[in-house]
């Protein structure tokens, strides 16, 4: 498998799938990260979670468009405001999401998962229908295009680090709110005793509504982030759910750092794989290798926090 | 510390040297007791002193980090739950642990000692033998006109008994009992005692009990745990006199 | 005083006859040769559907990978007929002959190893049989001893659906890529396509599901029926109660995915063809509504869920598209939050009282476990 390669060549080939697997890594952060507070922190399944991130992504779109038609001037910084939005929209329809329906099923949490799979065909089927089968791309401004050389053989794409920067970003805030301020704090007192956390104040009915917005709003901005390196149909969210899953459970699903560790390996794993493989074969062989690791270890791999 | 030395053969359970560590904080500490033949030993000590995983170490819920635990000359630490069951060892679950979508009939059915793999299950026939067993032990426990209601539908105390009645019905050797009589009302506590004093006839039990006045009218022995280890352990009398006792349930 | 509850009391044995009535008579009666053959396609489904009720109904284990069952069971039968298909004769144009035709278009020059026992009918069957069971039993082995189960055994098994599609499609010279397994023509020299084998399969297809139901009751009504019940709610009671819980849980779930086998097999037979596009995540999930739909805890509930669903999807995906997603998404929700108990629900709390009372039978009859069961459940909010 190696043999055609010269030393120095294969080293700028897992160089490159690196950076490749990267940008996949902060994509897969981004989504596991929302999934990682809804399913982690509240025990709720959320199938839809791939629904919320193209919804993120199609607000990303229709800004693109909107500012290269009427406001050129500031397209280069578009992507700013679609980002905000993008965790606006799908931030509010996760909390309408969570009154409607999710807060009728925290205690039967594989009913949970029929429901929320029955959204995400409505919201499929919603995208179709409002914004159309064919797939969209948006136009990134100059800044994000082009590529850095690192060395003469080796050179990533801006749009990639860019990506990255905002994971990173993202992360460390979603990671402060959880763990330093008070209102993490609150989330983990209803997970662990929502009666308890109820007698002493805490109004677990708004704490689960804003948990679970604030995690569909991550999937908004994951959207957002994934228009740069993908293009998005109504069905773009659906085809990832599975590995996010994984992902999220992969690493214990109640721990943060768990999630992007996990994210990490597996994004590398199947990135350097799809080089010498073809896709569909890297793919099979990480997922395999996933669900086999999480067969023969389960304990050390996640804590079951499944709200009773 | 109370050890005695090389168990005579006639032990009919000898916990030795038991250890366990949850994240390095240590619940049971290298504990030693040995239970008699048909002995009614009760384990009192305050909240946290691990009386409950004591019996979760005995039926094979949790696993041991050291020392043995030995019924009947076999190693029970090296067993799974349902061996252990098999062996003799029976066990009843603090808060009442009954099928609340079977009726009372179907719960005790469960326990009857046959048809326990998944052929003997699927081949297991309810024949007059079954039903004779089920009603008699129904009648013990004082359920005998509600056999053919779902368990969801009976009051906390009878969900007590109706556990108790299908341990009865698995009739093992060794009996252990959680906290029997707790939450129940003075008439149904009344009753329990009752009903406890005739199924543990005839087998070895072991009990956990807060209600001092029911640790005195049963226990042939008990043993005072604190902070994982034995306090102290002897006749009812000589424990309540035992100084160190006194400080742990009074002092601070 | 109650009876005992036994296999097949009457009340069952009415269901079941109205079942076979309606499968046996009344379809083959009133539909053209076309319909019958869309309701033989749907029946195959309904044996998912049961195996469903047994391993998530009852023993509380969700399966979102029935799809691989299925498409174990289907491809088996596939790979025989397609050997069939493929002889020399039938392929002397092939740059080798003898295989069948889209792996000589894969430039795959002799035939696989694992292609090899598909050239026996009775090996086929048993192989059809054997292999879903050994893989249930892989998957549980490895998942209920270590006590995964919930929300945790249905991630990984909705995992495995999508790690068989993507294989399946991307070794297409092995299995036909995505478009599966085609152009299927005779089983042991009887040919498949004409009307009148169509027919015949419709009923050797109907006889097989009434079957897969009565040894489903026979399962539900045994001790083993009431354990998986108990499972449900208490394990660690039943684990002390003397029972191994985890071979409880590989037994049934097995015993699902070999439902699941034949009807992925009957459905090769039926339908002429196999693919991926009935393996993977959608499908499967869409067999656990067809199982909800129809109410998780009632075996005959499943067939009628699944026929019920199929007919729905049929017509409205036929004349208004959109609408199908919508419905179908709608459904789940409503399944869930509304109807948990299904269709066989609405007929237990509002249908059987009239006949009940009509018949002047005794309304309460509380022998037949199921219906214990689900009036439990619909009492309390159903547990996972």
């Amino acid at each position: 498998m190696f043999g055609d390669y010269s030393l120095g060549d294969l080293g700028s080939i897992f160089a490159m799938q690196g950076f490749a697997g990267l940008i996949l890594f902060s994509v897969y952060v981004l989504m596991a990260l929302g999934l990682a507070i809804i399913f982690g922190q509240m025990g709720v399944i959320n199938m839809a979670h791939g629904e919320f991130m193209i919804l993120g992504a199609y607000v990303t779109y229709f800004c693109s468009e909107f500012f290269s038609a009427y406001l050129p001037s500031l397209f280069p910084g578009y992507f700013f405001v679609a980002m905000a939005l993008a965790f606006l929209a799908s931030g509010s329809l996760g909390m309408l999401v969570e009154w409607a329906l999710i807060k009728r099923l925290y205690k039967r949490p594989l009913d949970t998962l029929l429901a929320t799979w029955g959204l995400s065909l409505i919201l499929q089927q919603t995208y179709r229908s409002v914004f159309g089968p064919r797939e969209v791309g948006v136009v990134l401004p100059d800044w994000l295009l082009g590529s850095l050389p690192v060395t003469d053989t080796i050179e990533v794409p801006i749009n990639g680090v860019f990506v990255m920067c905002l994971t990173a970003l993202i992360t460390i805030a979603v990671g402060l709110l959880m763990y330093k301020a008070r209102w993490g704090r609150q989330v983990r007192a209803v997970v662990q005793n929502r009666v308890m956390a109820g007698a002493v104040g805490i109004d677990t009915e708004r704490v689960d509504r804003m948990t679970f917005g604030l995690g569909c709003g991550i999937a908004g901005v994951a959207g957002s982030a994934f228009t740069m390196i993908g293009s998005t149909g109504p069905t773009s969210g659906q085809l990832y759910i599975v590995d996010t899953f994984l992902i999220v459970v992969f690493g214990g699903a109640a721990s943060l750092f768990g999630t992007i560790a996990s994210a990490f390996s597996i994004s590398q794993t199947q990135s350097t794989l799809e080089f010498f493989l073809s896709g569909s074969m890297a793919k099979v062989i990480t997922l395999l290798t996933v669900v086999a690791i999480l067969m023969l270890r389960p304990q050390g791999l996640f804590t079951l926090k499944v709200r009773r | 510390m109370t050890t005695i030395g090389t168990p005579p053969k006639e032990y009919l359970l000898a916990v030795e040297g038991l250890t366990v560590s949850f994240d390095g904080f240590k619940a049971v500490n290298d504990l030693s007791f040995y239970v008699d033949e048909n002995e009614i030993r009760v384990i009192i000590g305050p909240n946290g002193a691990g009386k409950t995983t004591v019996l979760d170490l005995i039926c094979g819920k949790t696993k041991s980090s050291a020392g043995s635990i030995r019924f009947r000359e076999k190693e029970l630490t090296k067993m799974s739950e349902s061996q252990i069951v098999l062996a003799g060892v029976g066990r009843k679950f603090q808060t009442p642990s009954i099928y609340d979508d079977l009726t009372v009939f179907e719960n005790l059915e469960i326990s009857y000692p046959r048809g326990r793999s998944v052929l003997g299950a699927l081949t297991f026939k309810r024949d007059a033998a079954v039903r004779e067993r089920v009603a008699e032990v129904a009648e013990a426990i004082f359920l005998k006109d509600r056999l053919h209601d779902n368990a969801a539908f009976l009051s906390h105390g009878q969900k007590q008994w109706l556990e108790i009645g299908m341990l009865l019905i698995q009739d093992p050797e060794l009996l252990m009992l959680d906290e029997p009589v707790a939450g129940m009302s003075v008439s149904e506590r009344i009753k329990t005692a009752e009903l406890l004093n005739t199924i543990i006839k005839n087998r070895s039990v072991l009990v956990i009990e807060h209600d001092m006045k029911f640790v005195e009218d049963i226990a042939h022995k008990v043993t005072v745990l604190h902070q994982g280890k034995i306090l102290s352990e002897g006749s009812m009398e000589k424990v309540k006199n035992d100084p160190k006792v006194v400080e742990v349930y009074l002092g601070h | 005083m109650k009876r005992a509850p036994s296999f097949m009391d009457l009340k069952d044995l009415i269901a079941v006859g109205l079942l076979a009535i309606i499968l046996i008579v009344v379809f083959p009666a009133l539909l053209d040769g076309f319909r019958l053959n869309l309701v033989a396609k749907y029946l195959t489904y309904a044996f998912v559907a049961v195996g469903l009720v047994l391993c998530w109904g009852l023993g509380g284990i969700l399966s979102l990978g029935q799809g691989v069952f299925f498409a174990l069971g289907g491809y088996g039968m596939a790979m025989y007929l397609k050997l069939e298909a493929s002889s020399v004769e039938n392929t002397k144009i092939q740059s080798t002959p003898g295989i069948p035709d889209f792996m000589d278009w894969n430039q795959i020059t002799e035939l696989p190893y694992f292609w090899q026992p598909f050239h026996s009918l009775p090996l086929t069957i048993l192989l059809i049989i054997l292999i879903p069971a050994l893989f249930g039993f892989v998957i549980g082995s490895a998942m209920f001893k270590r006590r995964v189960s919930g929300v945790y055994f249905a991630i990984i098994t909705q995992a495995l659906a999508a790690i068989a599609t993507i294989l399946i499609i991307g070794q297409q010279g092995y299995t036909g890529g995505v478009n599966g397994i085609t152009d299927l023509r005779t089983l042991h020299g009887w040919d498949i396509r004409t009307d009148s084998a169509k027919f015949i399969l419709y009923f050797v297809n109907a006889i097989l599901l009434l079957c897969i139901v009565g040894f489903a009751m026979y399962v539900r009504d045994s001790k083993l029926g009431r354990i998986l019940v108990a499972m449900r709610d208490k394990e660690d009671r039943v684990r002390f109660s003397g029972y191994s819980v985890a071979n409880f849980q590989i037994f049934v779930f097995c015993l699902a995915g070999v439902f699941a086998a034949i009807g992925g097999a009957m459905f090769t037979l039926n339908v002429g063809f196999m693919s991926p596009s009935l393996v993977g995540i959608v499908p499967s999930i869409e067999m656990v509504i067809f199982t909800a739909v129809g109410g998780r805890l009632s075996i005959l509930g499943a067939v009628y869920g699944t026929l019920a669903v199929n007919f729905a999807k049929t017509s409205l995906s036929e004349s208004f598209p959109e609408l199908w997603l919508l419905g179908l998404g709608g459904l789940f929700i409503a399944v869930v939050l509304v109807f948990p108990n299904g269709l066989a629900g609405i007929w237990r709390d509002y249908v059987q009282p009239h006949i009940d009372r009509a018949l002047k039978l005794n309304s309460k009859d509380p022998t037949d476990p199921a219906a214990n069961v689900a009036k439990q459940a619909a009492a309390a909010s159903p547990a996972e």
